[in-house]
Formats: structure tokens, C-alpha cells, sequence
């Protein structure tokens, strides 16, 4: 990805791509709480010319089994299955205009621009499988939210400020996300940055998820041991009656 | 309105939806004296917990009402430790097999099916037992008839090798027999997340021919430990253990259970029994109908690579 950027941006004409567009992120770091019921991220900043302005917020990538469930004596059951070995977790884009409008297919794919444009680098397999798999993951991942349908608008004030805000929902993935800020112009990028942001489970719940996954024994014994205590209070508390 | 993250099942659900459903659980529990295990896992998963977690997690809350109960019956000494220690062997052997059968078919993508197949079977049978027998006894209360059963029947099971004497049941039988049981539970409690006491507790007395009196402590004993155990595998194993989850349904179950036993104590036992086992195949059906009717999609994303 960094490499595709890089050669993009550096086949792009005109000044150097550092002074063309600066951006910015609204937090750098999310923590999940128990009470988590999703956030909002403000992507904002200033581009030097004109230009349209493309944001993409994307999330942990990982490999992810597609299964399609089948009728097997009247029950389904998963039967068929496909492996993608690099699947965003979340994927938000938000844009001037339409992203047809302002690059070609082409380009959404060098640039992974827009959900059309993901690379989730399927595993081998026929190519009529591999496009129904595809558009089912994405279909799911519609579903679920963590690829909103909508695209989101960057508005531009002065032809130099622009912002725009995406919608994180509750149950997103934890892991290192990116944010990446492209100004195009005759569908070609000009420019690009690129701002990380951390989502992680903060409180007692990543406390807990943390126990859980690094210490999976220790955590195994406190579950048994809370509840052996929860019961016998529970048989105390009552025991009058 | 409250909602409230947990950390493993990684959703979040309205805390008094999880409090209500252990309170609700809890008080069939204290009305019925059953576990609730088996209505519980269902309960999670129609509420959208992954079933792995929600077997996961309800394990670790069977612990916890069922090391209550033992109490009270230890008090009483109404527990035979002895065919409860052996019985547990079994158990732990039963739940590691479980656990390591639960992680294969988590692998293979059809932990899931496996999990609501089996509910869906015993939910079934149990249901229908319990209808059929309500139904008898209140057929049989009608016509005024009584009949009476003999106390201990002697069977082939009885006379298998590695024979041992259980002074508290005033048993002399083969260690075959109750280690053989004690494994079919501790796979019950690794697959579905429940202590098995509903099989357990009838298995004691016909096919190991206990006396009634210590049936229910030295079950409880055996859950205790054998759901204790599955439940340190499954964390330690496959990480489906939800604490805060099976936290706060143990809260709810506490006081559910207490409002139930005294509900149970003034009402009639055979129309509660005949309308537990229309709940029971009413979760039964709907488990069935999730899984012939088509589903609202045909697709579903898991991570690769589970450990």
C-alpha cells in the first residue's frame, strides 16, 4: 500500500506532495469502554490548489473465511468456503463528489479507493467463486456496518478548508487504523498523507480481554474462582429464609 | 438503554436484558430445581451472543449456581463423595475430549451447527419426557390410582469388572458404570455449556440404582467440578469465556432463583412441570426453525486461525 501510494503520488506532476494537502485526525487514539456505543472521527485540514478531496479511514487488515451455508437434508449448514487473506476490518470513505466522478476504476484500484477498489487478496480459487465470495464479504460487512454503504461528503470551505466526519460503529475492530487523505485532481492523485489511528479497548473490558487472551490459565482459574465466590454468596446472603 | 460491552463476545448488550434473563432463568431454576444451563445458552444465542461464547460463558455461571446448591447439601450431608469423586474423573477426561472436539469443529467452521443440533436433540427429548410424565401424573392423580415403584433395579451394567463399594449410596457396583456417565457429561458440558444435571440426575438413579436422598448433592458435586474445569479449558483453549457476561447473569439467577423457590414451595407440581416442558420445546422449535428455514443470508465471515 505505501509503495503503491508512493509510486502514485511521485508519478503525479506538479509540486512536491508534502505542501499540497496537510490533514489532521479529531483523536488518535479510541478506546473501546464497556459503555462504547460507537464514535465519530473528524478528518480535517487544507489543501495549496484545487483539487478534489478523497478520505479513507481503514481498518486493521486480516485473513477471513467467506462460508455459504447450503441446504443439507433440510438443514443448512456452512458448506462451501473462501479465504481472503487481507480484509479490512472497518473501510469508510467519504469524498467532494461522487468517486466516479472524480478517478476512474483504475485508479480506485492502485489507490484502494473506495470499497470497489479493495485488494482482499483472495486465496486461489475459480474467478466466477472468487467475485461471488467477494461481493458476499462485502455484502456482510455492509450489513454489520463496518463498511458503511453511504459514503460520507468532505465539505470544503474556500476551496482550502476541508472536513469531514466518519462514523465508527460500536462494534468495530480493535487494532491500528489508517486515515488516508487524498487531493486528486483529472483523476490523478496529487497528493496524499496519511495519519494513523488506534482503536483499542480501554477500562475494565480491555483489562478483561487482555487477561483473557495473554494469560489465558491465570484468567481460566479467576473465572472459576469469581464464580465459586459468586455462589457461595449468593447461597450465604439467602441462607435465612 | 444501559447498554454494556463485553469484552469477549465483543458486543454490546442492554445490561437489564442480561439481568431479566438471569432473573428469569434463575427463577425457572428455583421453581423447577434445574440448572437453566439449557435454557440459558439458547437464550444468549437468539440474543446474538456467538454461540461459542455463549457455551463458553453460560459454563462458567453453571458454576457458580450449582456450588450454591452443593453447599446446602453438603450441610445436609446429603452428598456421597466418593461416587462423586469418581464420577468427576470422568467428567474431567469427558470435558477435555469436549473442549478439544469443540476447537476442531470451531476450526472447520461448524461449532455452531453442532452446538444448536445438540440443543435442539435434548431440548427435544427432555421436553418430551417431561410433558408425557406431568401428563401421567396428573391422569393418574385424576383417576386416583397410585403406583409404586421398585427402589433399586439390579441390571447387566451392575456385574462389569473393577467393582467398587460406595458405603454413603450402600452401593457395590462396577466403576465402568459411573465413570462412563461422568464422561457423557463432561462432553455435555464442553459442547453446550450446561451441567447436565436433567441426564445426570435420572442416570443416577436407574442406571447406577443410587438412593434418591444423596442424588441431587452428588450431582451437584459433579457439576461443580467437571463445569469448573470446562470452563478453565475453554478459557485457557479456545478464550470464549465471557466473565462480565456470566457475571451478570449470575446476579440475576441469584435473586431469580430465591423468588422461585418460594413460588415453587406454595404452587401444584405437575402443571408447572407440564408448562416448564412447553418452554423447554418452545426453545427447542425455534433453535429448529433457525436452522431449516433459509437463512437472511447465506454467507458469514470468521477470522482464520483460531488457537
Amino acid at each position: 500500500m505505501a509503495l503503491a501510494l508512493l509510486v502514485a503520488v511521485s508519478a503525479a506532476p506538479g509540486k512536491s506532495a508534502a505542501q499540497e494537502i496537510m490533514a489532521g485526525l479529531s483523536h488518535h487514539a479510541i478506546g473501546i469502554t464497556a459503555d462504547f456505543v460507537g464514535t465519530e472521527i473528524l478528518v480535517f485540514g487544507a489543501i495549496e490548489s484545487e483539487g478534489d478531496i478523497v478520505v479513507v479511514v481503514r481498518g486493521p487488515r486480516r485473513e477471513v473465511v467467506v462460508r455459504k451455508k447450503a441446504p443439507v437434508f433440510g438443514i443448512w449448514v456452512n458448506a462451501q468456503s473462501a479465504v481472503f487473506r487481507s480484509v479490512p476490518g472497518f473501510y469508510g470513505v467519504a469524498s467532494t463528489r461522487p468517486l466516479g466522478d472524480i478517478v476512474d476504476a483504475d485508479m480506485r484500484r492502485v489507490m484502494e479507493i473506495g470499497i470497489d477498489g479493495l485488494r482482499l487478496e483472495p486465496a486461489d480459487m475459480e474467478p466466477s467463486v472468487r467475485d461471488e465470495f467477494r461481493a458476499a464479504l462485502i455484502e456482510v460487512k455492509q450489513a454489520e456496518g463496518l463498511y458503511p454503504v453511504e459514503p460520507s461528503t468532505v465539505s470544503l470551505s474556500g476551496g482550502r478548508l476541508f472536513r469531514a466526519t466518519i462514523a465508527l460503529p460500536a462494534d468495530i475492530p480493535v487494532g491500528t487504523y489508517a486515515a488516508d487523505t487524498f487531493l486528486i485532481r483529472d483523476g490523478e492523485v496529487v497528493a496524499a498523507q496519511s495519519s494513523p489511528l488506534i482503536v483499542s479497548k480501554a477500562g475494565f473490558g480491555a483489562e478483561i480481554y487482555n487477561f483473557a487472551h495473554r494469560e489465558s490459565e491465570f484468567y481460566g482459574i479467576a473465572a472459576v474462582i469469581a464464580a465459586v465466590i459468586a455462589g457461595l454468596a449468593g447461597n450465604l446472603l439467602f441462607r435465612r429464609t | 438503554m444501559f447498554q454494556i460491552y463485553l469484552p469477549i463476545a465483543e458486543m454490546s448488550v442492554d445490561i437489564f436484558l442480561l439481568l431479566g434473563m438471569g432473573g428469569a432463568v434463575g427463577f425457572l431454576s428455583g421453581l423447577f430445581g434445574v440448572g437453566g444451563g439449557f435454557l440459558m445458552t439458547p437464550l444468549l444465542i437468539f440474543i446474538g451472543v456467538p454461540p461459542p461464547v455463549a457455551v463458553g460463558s453460560e459454563v462458567n455461571q453453571v458454576v457458580a449456581a450449582s456450588v450454591s446448591g452443593f453447599m446446602a447439601h453438603w450441610r445436609r450431608r446429603q452428598v456421597d463423595f466418593k461416587m462423586g469423586g469418581v464420577l468427576i474423573a470422568g467428567g474431567v477426561l469427558g470435558s477435555i475430549f469436549g473442549v478439544w472436539l469443540f476447537g476442531i469443529l470451531r476450526q472447520i467452521g461448524q461449532i455452531d451447527l453442532v452446538i444448536s443440533i445438540s440443543y435442539v436433540v435434548m431440548l427435544g427429548a427432555i421436553g418430551t419426557l417431561m410433558l408425557v410424565e406431568a401428563l401421567r401424573t396428573i391422569l393418574r392423580r385424576r383417576s386416583g390410582t397410585n403406583v409404586r415403584r421398585k427402589a433399586h433395579v439390579h441390571h447387566w451394567g451392575h456385574g462389569l469388572p473393577f467393582k467398587m463399594r460406595f458405603r454413603t449410596s450402600r452401593l457395590y457396583i462396577s466403576a465402568v458404570l459411573p465413570i462412563t456417565l461422568g464422561f457423557v457429561i463432561g462432553i455435555l458440558a464442553a459442547i453446550m455449556g450446561v451441567g447436565g444435571g436433567f441426564f445426570l440426575v435420572p442416570a443416577m438413579i436407574y442406571l447406577l440404582g443410587m438412593p434418591v436422598g444423596v442424588v441431587i448433592g452428588t450431582s451437584l458435586f459433579q457439576i461443580t467440578f467437571v463445569t469448573a474445569t470446562a470452563t478453565f479449558l475453554h478459557a485457557s483453549s479456545t478464550q470464549t469465556v465471557d466473565v462480565m457476561l456470566a457475571g451478570i447473569l449470575t446476579l440475576g439467577a441469584v435473586f431469580g432463583a430465591q423468588f422461585g423457590t418460594r413460588v415453587g414451595a406454595e404452587l401444584r407440581g405437575e402443571e408447572l412441570r407440564g408448562l416448564l416442558a412447553l418452554v423447554v420445546l418452545g426453545v427447542c422449535l425455534t433453535l429448529l426453525w433457525r436452522l431449516v428455514a433459509e437463512p437472511a443470508s447465506l454467507y458469514s465471515l470468521s477470522p482464520t486461525g483460531f488457537h
